[in-house]
């Protein structure tokens, strides 16, 4: 993977909300490269830029200046349609509020993205069916969000997350809504995506336990990043500035 | 997004809050409803005007005594008696284009038969009159020139007296008497049936004009005259030949008006219809105004939906789903609803119509045009109030839309 071109390939991105004095400066100059086939932990405190580069990342705004290349693709400079178009095709999101649609069920959910991607009906059951099974859900197929527990409901949404064969899959907090079993069961999840289906996955997370299933945990301050190390390297020498201030360090001593 | 895919989301989301749909759609419903009500009454009055211009004839041309005018106040027409049986006379020898001239006078009476009795209209009128009126007997024969000329006591009975008076048959032959006259029944008219408004043509007693001056009334006037042009393009001539002709025979000078007035039974027509489409107009504009107050309620209601579904339609643009799928999602389910509400509207439409005819006595039609314009106004309501909702749904920020608590 390191002979091809990244598969997320940023430079020098910022991203200024609102004008004049009254601008604020999200991003102010971000690079990053990330090859297919990484598990990317992103982290830093709020208002770090992080959920903004988040969006960025996931097609879904665009920046102010600065350039973002996703599989070789230029896509700063993409109209809003095309952009649902790269979303629906290359990118998967999961969230921390999971965001199934209520009184659906779990294979219709998953159904979903492949009704915008144009995918036939026989071919859209096969596969959810298919991914379903593979998230351990091949018994619950006819189950709504309400019938399901949060564990489950969030398989669901990566079950969705999967569903047009995207090549990245992001995840933010992912489980910001779930008790530390079923974090476990997601992150699980994540890692076999990772490690035996080579899906790239970039999860933003505040806590370190959920960034230390990654190989790489990339930092964000004050829209830079300020540091960028292996997840063993991290975990064993973090970065005291950043937990000397943000509400980390609960999480960091717990 | 396939369309079978679109409708089915649509229903989903609409049966999700079904009483709000219901009531959401009550001003199409209504709307509709007034469409199709408007068009069946409208229709049916014109095909009953149709039907009244053709059992009477679309020829006929009636003159009836011009109204006076007493110290200022005017009498109504029929008060005068200008009209003479010379006048007939005279019409039919000297105007050319005339296929029969007839005169009508009529009076109620009860008309004895045994121990049978009925109460009924008697006109007295001479031999044209049945051409003039495009009636055929059913049963024996019509009285004769002759007849009027002696003055005799003859009659013919319309369907209706005669199956009234003569439940049993035997008409033919038998005496009844009407205001203690003695007449010896001729024949019996083939049924007219109804007016297109409800009036019984066939439940009246025909004896010659003459007997019914002299014997039953005393006058020597005639309440009307009915002539009936050689074809529907003489028409204007005729009225107009027979309005100097009256004029003449009727001595009146320049400065005179006229003493009669003539009508062609297509203007008499006209003005029912008039007063039929007056009310189809009225209904009309109840249909409009119930579309646009529907119209706005569905885009009330479709405002507060994609508000309520914010977070839906930012998952759905996050999953790939672009503006125009999303303002066709919101659309189709505007448009869902305003045709659910069509499709209610257009049933009710057509058991109210049922219900004005059956209740009111008052003839509706309803087309199939009309079902169609009152469900293709209903969808196009849908779609004119439901794009503006469809429109900021589309417009959203996928991000805002995802966070919106």
């Amino acid at each position: 993977m390191a002979d091809a071109a990244p598969l997320i390939e940023v430079r020098d991105l910022t991203k200024v909300y609102g004008e004049g004095p009254a601008a604020v400066e999200a991003l102010r100059g971000v690079s990053l490269s990330v090859n297919s086939g990484e598990f990317v932990a992103i982290m830093g405190p709020s208002g770090s830029g992080k959920s903004t580069f988040m969006h960025l990342l996931g097609c879904l705004d665009r920046p102010t200046s600065g350039s973002y290349r996703l599989a070789g693709q230029e896509v700063s400079i993409l109209s809003r349609d095309q952009l649902a178009m790269v979303r629906g095709r290359q990118i998967g999101f999961v969230f921390q509020s999971f965001n199934l649609l209520s009184r659906t069920s779990a294979l219709e959910n998953v159904e979903l993205p492949m009704l915008y991607a144009g995918i036939g009906r026989e071919e859209r059951d096969r596969r959810a069916r298919s991914i379903l099974e593979q998230v351990g859900l091949g018994s619950r197929l006819q189950h709504r969000p309400n019938e399901l527990s949060g564990g489950q409901q969030q398989r669901v949404a990566i079950a969705r997350s999967l569903a047009n064969g995207a090549p990245l899959l992001m995840a933010d907090e992912p489980t910001g809504n779930l008790d530390s079993a079923s974090s476990e069961e997601i992150m699980t999840l994540f890692r076999h995506l990772n490690r035996d289906n080579g899906i790239t996955v970039v999860v933003v997370t505040h806590a370190t336990d959920i960034a230390a299933w990654s190989d790489r945990i990339v930092t964000f301050r004050d829209g830079l990043i300020i540091d960028d190390r292996a997840a063993q390297d991290v975990l064993a020498a973090p970065v005291h500035e950043f937990t000397d201030h943000g509400h980390l360090r609960e999480e960091v001593s717990s | 997004m396939s369309l079978a895919v679109l409708l089915r989301t649509a229903w989903n989301a609409l049966r999700r809050n079904v009483s709000r749909s219901l009531l959401t759609m009550l001003g199409i419903i209504i709307g509709v409803c007034a469409v199709i009500a408007s068009m069946a009454i409208g229709a049916g009055a014109q095909a009953a005007v149709m039907k009244q211009i053709e059992s009477l004839g679309a020829n006929l041309i009636v003159i009836t005594p011009g109204s006076i005018t007493s110290g200022g106040v005017q009498l109504g027409s029929g008060s005068r008696t200008t009209l003479k049986l010379d006048d007939v006379t005279a019409i039919s020898q000297n105007v050319l284009e005339v296929s029969g001239a007839a005169p009508l006078s009529q009076t109620n009476s009860q008309v004895i038969a045994g121990g049978a009795n009925w109460s009924t209209s008697i006109a007295g009128t001479t031999p044209p009159w049945l051409s003039v009126q495009n009636w055929t007997m059913a049963q024996g024969g019509f009285f004769t020139d002759e007849d009027v000329r002696r003055v005799a006591k003859v009659a013919v009975l319309g369907s209706t007296v005669a199956s009234n008076l003569f439940p049993a048959g035997g008409a033919i032959g038998s005496t009844v008497i009407i205001k203690s006259v003695p007449f010896r029944v001729l024949g019996v008219l083939a049924s007219k049936g109804q007016t297109g408004f409800g009036r019984d043509q066939d439940d009246q007693v025909v004896v010659p004009i003459t007997t019914h001056q002299e014997r039953l009334t005393g006058q020597s006037w005639v309440n009307a005259i009915m002539i009936s042009a050689s074809s529907p393009d003489t028409v204007a001539g005729v009225i107009d030949a027979t309005e100097r002709l009256l004029r003449l025979v009727h001595h009146l000078t320049p400065i005179q008006g006229d003493d009669f007035t003539i009508r062609n039974i297509a203007n008499v027509q006209q003005v029912r219809m008039a007063t039929a489409s007056t009310q189809a107009l009225l209904l009309a504009a109840v249909a409009i105004v119930s579309l646009i107050v529907g119209g706005i309620g569905i885009m009330n209601i479709m405002l507060v939906s994609v508000t309520e579904r914010t977070r839906e339609i930012g998952l759905r643009m996050a999953v790939g789903g672009r503006g125009r799928d999303i303002l066709l999602q919101f659309l189709i389910e505007a448009l869902t609803m305003a045709s659910a509400g069509g499709l209610i509207g257009v049933g009710l439409g057509i058991g109210i119509s049922f219900l004005v005819s059956m209740l009111g006595n008052w003839p509706t039609v309803i087309s199939g045009f009309s079902i169609f314009l009152g469900f293709v106004s209903a969808a196009f309501t849908g779609v004119v109030f439901g794009y503006y909702p469809a429109r900021r749904a589309a417009a959203l920020d996928p991000i805002d839309a995802l966070r919106y608590e």
